[in-house]
Formats: structure tokens, C-alpha cells, sequence
């Protein structure tokens, strides 16, 4: 492995992200995904003659939230060009995209390792339809064509896979936070291509690099890096030349390979749309966008570590995800205190996430919701149940689909606190184990356990523990 | 219609008033049309599509129309409408003058149409063009030649040929073409005829088949002022499906308004002395300088006025048209619609065979030419340039319209030539739009008027060129004018 200390990994991403807007960029066709093939169509997404886009201004709300959220400078005027070239999916024979008047310019991205990761820009662009490849023939689906992009390129500054899987992560965890995108990779609504070279440490030219296209996951990304690392390292070792192509991930392999038809550079003949006018973002429309952006989640893990005092972990978890921040405020306000901030924290991330992933339910709407979540809690911090006790019930909640009040019932589990009952079940339980007591007495004191489990036991761990504890102790010193 | 209308005088705005007043039988006046395109479309060729039994299905709707209808919301009923076959409508094929569209079929209405069919109009037939609307002769049509009705061995201009021949030779009161470069006003002046290249954004696009996007505008053509005003008011207007058409500016109506002026005092004509003193024959300056008389005698002011850019004109036409029009016919490849190549193996073979045979030699000429002008190395000093002299076209323009309120010249520097005859140089051909393209690079709205006869017996045209949204003034000056030349009442085509 002596090639990757010998050279500095350089790495620049493009990420197409899907806005999430109703209609298409240039025409008011619907962009829902998995629809029927070809059906979500018209004469302009078609590209039929005669047909003219007229840009859906819903866009430009997305575009300024995304601009604001990396903290990138927001041009007042921008245009559309055509990028020119032959492809059975683009349905015009050209894209409409931005070109040298991207809307935005500058921003970026921090890593948790304080390293922050330019941007270069961002554009809106048209995407273009799906081909599907058989054996004798190709099929293509319009319907993905003229949804709206965004295309965001990093500059060239991360230097590992991992910083690279990393970036997108934040990147993806943004525009989701942002509520402009599903960025939902297997549907192929947040996709990336990367831009990899490699150059000799301390060298200040850049290397010639390779664009790898089709990366869709994170693990593709991180392999697709590794693997062309190899590659390039390898070549240039044996004195061999890196040749500046674009390479398709292929993801039987974890290899990369040249693109076919593609390794011409291409000349796109870029100009400017005449079929529309220059994108306006006034000034105004910056405010008004800003006065409703949501907090981004480095402010949520801000929030979360510095005035909740959750530990890096715990915030790093609660702010990952949009609706999951939304759940843990909503339970804060909902306890009121019934259960601290750690406590709350803990329930949510060692028993709610673990089965909402289990099930995959969507946080936006979950089959356990925040009040039938709450209310076992409140259960919980009341003492009627203990938290084995809670446990169980919530596994029987998602079950039966039942209230925590009627699981409870349902289970036997309403917990004992009537002191009386229980000074009763330990009294016999002391007598019961006279010898164990002796053992304890003569120092022993891991005894001590076994008689709150025997106590607990016996009670079929309706017990309220804390009283069982003290109880258990008081009678204890009694035999003292 | 034996004796009621006599061919030639049956006005646009004649027939709508007369039929909203219950004056007019329409079945008869339809099959005086029916047969009348029956019998003499083959003489000049300048339909494409043309079917009575679409006509009647329409008839029978706008009765119904007429009924419910307000009286103001139809100007146009019962005026049976020609339409440029690269206007795209529900019911007739679309073919572009092109192999590649033969017999395509967009399943919607362009705006224009759409306006015109709730105006009233009958959508009476699709008109032969130059194939995608590149040619200024009507020699490009996959459909054949359209010919002109004054003499059928001259050309009718183009590539609005189809729709000028059919008004000239009254297959219809009124027509719609495009205009890109001339392509209305050329053919209007060789056939003898009116035609209206309004401002760039009046019209809406949407369904106008893209030539250049940017120079496109969708015109009438009439035989008299007063339709050429009716159907301009009836297309235009802001329509959201077009981005660059424009919100309401000027949108009085230019048909009230034609009276406005009794005569032309007060209005200061710049005639383009780099268009008069050009190699205009002595027949067709004589034809010019007289027509500059009888304007003078209504009272306007003519002056000589130069354009300089107008030298570069033509050239940075060609580069900034063609360069669009690379992009906008690309998207026919052969996957989705159109003429599709057989037996191909791969992508590539289908594309190649699709456009390499279903576009003619013209198209494929300034396909060439476009993809040139905008490659690697060659764009600043093609087509970045020739936005540069667009740019300094439109300063010069605006710059004229502060000393004059309409600028006047020839449209053509010829009359209609004969078939064959500018087929061999392109270039040469390209140069005859000298008249005509500057106003489409700085997108004002002209106008070509018929202003007499040359040696031969051929119709002759004078243009003119307005400011930004002054079709009103155009046309009221146009009007003026016909009102004491009309030759319509003098001379129509024999065939």
C-alpha cells in the first residue's frame, strides 16, 4: 500500500440533486416517482415541435433555500443555455441547464473535522429521461425528463473516500433538512459523479482526472475511490500516463470502466436558451426565503450539545435526520420535564429508532406517533411501569397497535408500589435465604443483586424497583 | 355563390360582419371555397393538407358557437384561415415542408390557432412552405414548389410561399405565416399582397415549429389592410406558454384604430438609403420612387436616413439563424416521432440515416453551417460576433427611430424570380434577404405592401419598419396609403 502515502488523493464531487417541486422544471407534468412508464408526459417534456418551457418559478424558492443553506452567493440575474448532444434519453437534443451564469456561486460544506469543503457553484438544470438497456433493444422513460436539478460541484478538496462519503452525507442530510429534495438514493434523486486524480504530496498542479459516473450509495462511492486510488497509482508507478475519461462504476466488480461512446470530449456547444428569459431572484425574495428557512442541522447539533448537553453522540444521532430532531423537541415538550433531556434521548435513540428502522417507517408519519410514544413514557416516569416493563409493552404497542394504557393492562404489568405488599414478598424472601444473608453480612456484595432479583422474581417484575431497592435495604439493616 | 361574392372581393371583415348579421349564407360561401380549392390548388401547389370534411365539422361547431357566442368575442367568424404548415394544430398534420414530418400529427392546437378558432375562424388548410421554414424562394418543400399565381414560372417567395400564393390566388381571405427573416414580407411582396412581421414577443410561439427562436414571429397575410389589422389583433397578445412573449403593451385594437389618421401629415418617413441606391433595377426604383411620391401626397415627410450595420446584416443573419436552428432541429433523431431510418444496427446508424435522409439539402446546409459557428474554436469569432453586431443593430435601429417614425425601403431587391433560377449559389439567394432581416435581429415589427407592377407584369413591395410595439402606426400608414392605390381592384393574378 505504499502508492496511496506516496500520493495525495484528489477528489471533487458533482451531486444532481432532485428538487421535490409538483411539477417539472419546464412544464407542469407531475414528478412523482414510480409512475407509468412514459406517463407523466407532455408535447414540451416530449420535446414535440412546437412546444415551448416556461420555467415553473417554484424552482427558484428551492434553489435560494439550498444558496442559503450552504451560505453561497446568490447572483440576481442568471440564464439558461442549451448544452448540445445526440442521446436517445434527452428528448431534445439538448439540456437546459446554466452554463457560464450559474444562480450561485461559492458556499460549502463542514466537516465534523472542521474542514470545510468549498463549493464552486450550484445550477438548476432539466433532468434528462431513463434508458433501459435490454439485449436487443433500449427502452426510454420520459418520465424522469425536465424534472428540476440541481447540480452542485464541490471544488477539489477532499483528499479521502471517507471524506468524500462524509461530505455527501451532510450534503444530503441539508437539502432534506431544507425540505427541496426526497434525496433518495436508490431512486436515483440524489446522485453523484466523482472527479478523482492523483498528484505526488506537496505538488501544487493537479493530476489528470477521471470522472466516474453511476455512484449510488455511499459504499459505491467509497469503492469507486478506493478502487481508481489503485488504478491511477498503479499507473503512474509503471510511468504509464493517467488518460483523462469518463468511467462507469460497475457495481458487480467494485471496479470502474471506460464509459462507452463517451471518450471523445465532448463539445456541447453551449448557448444561451433564446426560448427563455434570465432567472430573477430579487432581494426581496432572498428575505422572504430566509424568513422561513428551518434550522439546518449544525444548528440542531449545536442546540443539542450545547443547551441540552447531550453528548457528541447522542446529538450526532438526534440530528441526523430531520423528522427524527422534529420527534425528540416534540417529546421534550411533550414530558415537560417528567424525564430529562439524557433520559429522553436515550429512550429515542435504544428503543424508538431501533424499531423504526426495523420496520421502516417513515418518521414524517410513524405507526408509533409521538403521543403514543409520549404517553408510555409518562407511564414510565410516574413509576407505574419500570422500564423493562416499558420496554415490553412498547414491542406489544407495535403489535397490537393499542394504547400504552391498554398494552400495560393487557400484559399484567402495572407496577406495585404499595409498600405494604412489598415489605411482605422481601421479608419472605430474606427468610427464604438465610444463608445468602449471612454472605452478604460477611462482606459478599454481589449477593445483594440476587435478593433484588428473587424479590423481583416472585413479584413477576411488578415491582416498583426503586421502592423494592429501598425496602430491601431498610430490612437489611435490620438484620444488621 | 354563383353571383353573391365575386372571387377576390370577399374581405375577412366582410364576411364576419355579414354572417354575424345573419347577411351571409356560410354553407354557400364554403362551397364556393371548397371548390374553388378543389379546382385550382394543384395550379400553384401552396397547399399541403387540405380536407372539406374538416371544414364541415368546424362549420357545424361554430354554428353552435355563433348561437351562444357574443358578437365582440368572434371577429373572425366564419373566415375560412390558411395556416402555415409549421403551425402545429389538433387536427391536420404538421409536415414542416420536410420529409422528417411527413404526415406528423401533434395532437394540439398552437396559440395562434387556438385564438383563431375562438375568434371564429375556420381552420381551412395547411399552407406549403420551405422545409422548417429555411429558404426564400418555396423551392425547399419535400411537397414540391409552391408557384407563383401572377406567373407560375416564378417563385412566390418564401418560406411563407404556400400561404402568400394561396391569398394572392384567393384560396382564402387571410393567411398566417412566420417570419424568421423575411418570411412573410418577402413572399407577400412577390405575390402582391400584405404581410405583417409584428414585434418579437407579440405573437405567441407556442406551436410555431422552431426555426430561430430568437428571430421567429408568426404573422397574417391579407389582400387588404383592414384584414391584415383583423387577424394581427386576433393572434397577438401575451400567452403564458411563450416566455418571451410580452405582457400587454400597446393592445388597443390596430383594426379600430386604422381610421386614425385621414392622411399622412405629420409622419416622418425615413427611407434607408442603403436599401434605395443598393442594385435596385431601374423598373422596381421607379416602382419605389413613385410609391415614396404618393406618400409624400398624403402628407408625410420622407427623409433619407442610413443604417450602417445594415452592410453586416445578412451575415450575422445566417450565423445567429443557423446556429439556432442546429440546436431546435435536433431534436429529430428518429426516436420519438418523424421519419425514422430503417435497418440501422445501433443509435448512431438510426440517427444518421433518420436525418441524413429526412432532411433536404437545405436544411442540412445550415445545420452545418449552425453547428460550425458554435463549435470549439470557432464560436467567438462566428457567433459571438454576430451577437455583437445584433447588439449594435438594435442601437443603430433605436437610434433612427428617435429622427423618424417609420422607416421605409423595398422589401426585396427583385421581383419574383424564376423557379430554379437561385437554386445553384446559396449564398447569392441569402444575399437577396438583405431588406428583410435586420428587422428580425432587432425584433420590430414590418410590414410589405404591394406598391405596383414591374416590366413583366410582377408585383412590387415596399416595406415598412416601425418601433417596438408601433404595428398600430404601420398599419394605419399602410392603410392610408391602400385607400388611394388599390391594386387589388385593378389587377389579380389570370391564372
Amino acid at each position: 500500500m505504499s502508492q496511496q502515502t506516496k500520493y495525495e488523493t484528489v477528489i471533487g464531487l458533482e451531486v444532481h440533486c432532485q428538487l421535490s417541486t409538483e411539477s417539472k422544471l419546464f412544464c407542469s407534468c407531475p414528478t412523482n416517482f414510480g409512475a407509468d412508464v412514459n406517463k407523466n408526459t407532455c408535447p414540451v417534456c416530449l420535446g414535440y415541435p412546437g412546444a415551448l418551457p416556461v420555467f415553473n418559478e417554484k424552482v427558484i424558492e428551492y434553489a435560494v433555500l439550498f444558496a442559503l443553506g450552504v451560505g453561497a452567493e446568490i447572483k440576481p440575474k442568471s440564464y439558461f443555455a442549451r448544452k448540445q448532444y445526440f442521446y436517445p434519453d434527452l428528448p431534445k437534443g439538448y439540456q437546459i441547464t446554466q452554463f457560464d451564469k450559474p444562480y450561485c456561486e461559492g458556499g460549502g460544506i463542514l466537516l465534523s473535522s472542521g474542514k470545510k469543503i468549498n463549493l464552486i457553484r450550484a445550477h438548476i438544470e432539466e433532468d434528462a429521461g431513463k434508458s433501459i438497456h435490454a439485449e436487443e433493444y433500449s427502452y426510454i422513460d420520459l418520465n424522469r425528463a425536465g424534472i428540476p436539478l440541481l447540480e452542485i460541484v464541490s471544488e477539489p478538496e477532499l483528499r479521502t473516500a471517507a471524506e468524500a462519503s462524509e461530505y455527501l452525507k451532510k450534503l444530503r442530510m441539508l437539502v432534506k433538512y431544507l425540505g427541496i429534495s426526497d434525496a433518495n438514493l436508490e431512486e436515483g434523486s440524489f446522485r453523484c459523479d466523482a472527479n478523482i486524480s492523483l498528484r505526488k504530496h506537496g505538488d501544487l498542479e493537479y493530476g489528470t482526472r477521471c470522472e466516474v459516473k453511476n455512484l449510488n450509495s455511499y459504499r459505491h462511492i467509497e469503492q469507486a475511490i478506493h478502487y481508481e486510488v489503485l488504478r491511477q497509482s498503479d499507473l503512474l508507478d509503471n510511468g504509464e500516463k493517467v488518460v483523462q475519461q469518463t468511467l462507469l462504476f460497475e457495481e458487480s466488480s467494485g471496479k470502474t470502466k471506460p464509459m462507452r461512446g463517451k471518450e471523445d470530449a465532448h463539445d456541447y456547444r453551449y448557448f444561451s436558451d433564446p426560448d427563455l428569459k434570465a432567472i430573477v431572484v430579487s432581494s426581496d425574495l432572498v428575505l422572504q426565503v430566509k424568513a422561513r428557512m428551518p434550522k439546518l442541522p449544525d444548528q440542531v447539533y449545536q442546540h443539542f450539545t450545547g443547551n441540552l448537553g447531550l453528548t457528541h453522540q447522542d446529538a450526532t444521532v438526534l440530528s441526523s435526520d430531520k423528522n427524527v430532531a422534529n420527534f425528540y423537541e416534540q417529546l421534550l415538550t411533550n414530558l415537560d420535564s417528567k424525564l430529562n433531556e439524557k433520559q429522553i434521548a436515550n429512550w429515542l435513540i435504544e428503543t424508538y429508532l431501533p424499531a423504526s428502522q426495523q420496520f421502516s417507517w417513515d418518521l414524517a408519519k410513524p405507526e408509533i406517533s409521538i403521543d403514543a410514544f409520549t404517553s408510555l413514557l409518562v407511564m414510565f416516569s410516574e413509576g407505574s411501569i419500570s422500564s423493562t416493563a416499558a420496554k415490553k409493552v412498547f414491542l406489544y404497542m407495535i403489535e397490537t397497535k393499542k394504547t400504552a394504557k391498554e398494552c400495560v393492562t393487557e400484559l399484567g404489568l402495572d407496577q406495585v408500589n404499595d409498600k405494604s405488599v412489598i415489605v411482605e414478598t422481601v421479608r419472605k424472601v430474606l427468610a427464604d435465604n438465610a444463608l445468602q444473608v449471612e454472605e452478604l453480612k460477611s462482606g459478599k456484595q454481589k449477593v445483594y443483586g440476587y435478593l433484588v432479583g428473587q424479590v423481583m422474581k416472585s413479584s413477576k417484575g411488578k415491582f416498583n424497583p426503586k421502592l423494592v431497592n429501598q425496602l430491601l435495604q431498610e430490612l437489611l439493616d435490620e438484620y444488621k | 355563390m354563383n353571383d353573391g361574392i365575386i372571387p377576390y372581393s370577399s374581405t375577412a371583415h366582410q364576411i364576419a360582419n355579414d354572417f354575424l348579421a345573419n347577411q351571409l349564407d356560410i354553407d354557400e360561401l364554403y362551397n364556393f371555397y371548397i371548390s374553388r380549392v378543389n379546382k385550382n390548388k394543384a395550379k400553384t401547389n401552396s397547399l399541403t393538407f387540405f380536407s372539406d370534411e374538416l371544414v364541415h365539422a368546424q362549420l357545424k361547431q361554430l354554428k353552435q358557437l355563433k348561437e351562444i357566442a357574443k358578437k365582440d368575442d368572434l371577429p373572425l367568424a366564419g373566415v375560412p384561415i390558411i395556416i402555415k404548415d409549421n403551425i402545429v394544430d389538433r387536427d391536420m398534420p404538421t409536415s414542416c415542408g420536410s420529409r422528417m414530418l411527413e404526415g406528423f400529427r401533434s395532437g394540439y392546437d398552437a396559440t395562434v390557432v387556438q385564438k383563431l378558432r375562438e375568434a371564429g375562424a375556420i381552420i381551412f388548410a395547411k399552407a406549403n412552405c420551405d422545409e422548417f421554414a429555411m429558404g426564400s424562394t418555396n423551392e425547399h418543400s419535400y411537397f414540391g414548389s409552391v408557384k407563383n399565381p401572377w406567373d407560375v414560372t416564378k417563385v412566390p417567395g418564401g418560406s411563407s410561399g404556400g400561404s402568400a400564393a394561396a391569398v394572392a390566388h384567393d384560396l382564402a381571405p387571410v393567411s398566417i405565416g412566420s417570419d424568421t427573416g423575411g418570411s412573410i414580407r418577402q413572399p407577400a411582396s412577390f405575390c402582391g399582397i400584405f404581410g405583417l412581421k409584428p414585434t418579437y414577443g407579440r405573437v405567441s410561439r407556442y406551436g410555431l415549429v422552431a426555426f430561430a427562436s430568437s428571430l421567429d414571429q408568426v404573422g397574417p397575410f391579407a389582400r387588404n389592410v383592414k384584414d391584415l389589422a383583423l387577424t394581427y389583433d386576433v393572434i397577438k397578445g401575451f400567452d403564458e406558454k411563450d416566455s418571451t412573449s410580452v405582457r400587454s403593451i400597446n393592445e388597443s385594437s390596430c383594426f379600430d384604430e386604422l381610421g386614425a389618421m385621414t392622411d399622412l401629415k405629420g409622419l416622418k418617413l425615413g427611407c434607408v438609403v442603403e436599401l434605395r441606391d443598393s442594385k435596385l433595377k431601374p423598373d422596381l426604383k421607379k416602382a419605389y420612387l413613385n410609391a415614396c411620391d404618393q406618400l409624400k401626397k398624403l402628407g408625410a415627410k420622407v427623409v433619407d436616413i442610413s443604417i450602417p450595420s445594415l452592410s453586416n446584416a445578412v451575415a450575422a443573419y445566417y450565423v445567429l439563424a443557423s446556429a439556432e436552428a442546429a440546436s431546435n432541429l435536433a431534436r429529430y433523431d428518429g426516436v420519438r416521432y418523424g421519419y425514422s431510418g430503417n435497418d440501422v444496427d445501433n443509435i448512431d446508424d438510426l440517427y444518421k440515416s433518420s436525418r441524413s435522409q429526412g432532411f433536404g439539402k437545405e436544411v442540412k446546409q445550415r445545420i452545418m453551417l449552425g453547428t460550425f459557428v458554435q463549435s470549439m474554436g470557432y464560436y467567438s469569432s462566428y457567433y459571438g460576433k454576430a451577437e455583437k453586431y445584433r447588439n449594435l443593430m438594435k442601437e443603430e435601429f433605436k437610434q433612427a427611430f428617435t429622427e423618424v417614425d417609420l422607416l421605409i425601403s423595398p422589401t426585396c431587391l427583385s421581383t419574383a424570380f424564376k423557379l430554379g433560377e437561385k437554386n445553384k449559389d446559396p449564398l447569392e439567394a441569402y444575399l437577396t434577404d438583405i431588406a428583410t432581416v435586420s428587422a428580425n435581429l432587432v425584433g420590430i415589427p414590418a410590414l410589405s405592401m404591394p406598391i405596383g407592377f414591374d416590366d413583366q407584369n410582377l408585383p412590387v413591395g415596399m416595406q415598412l419598419m416601425g418601433p417596438w410595439y408601433q404595428e398600430s402606426m404601420i398599419l394605419q400608414a399602410a392603410y392610408q396609403y391602400e385607400q388611394k392605390n388599390n391594386y387589388w381592384h385593378s389587377r389579380t393574378p389570370s391564372i
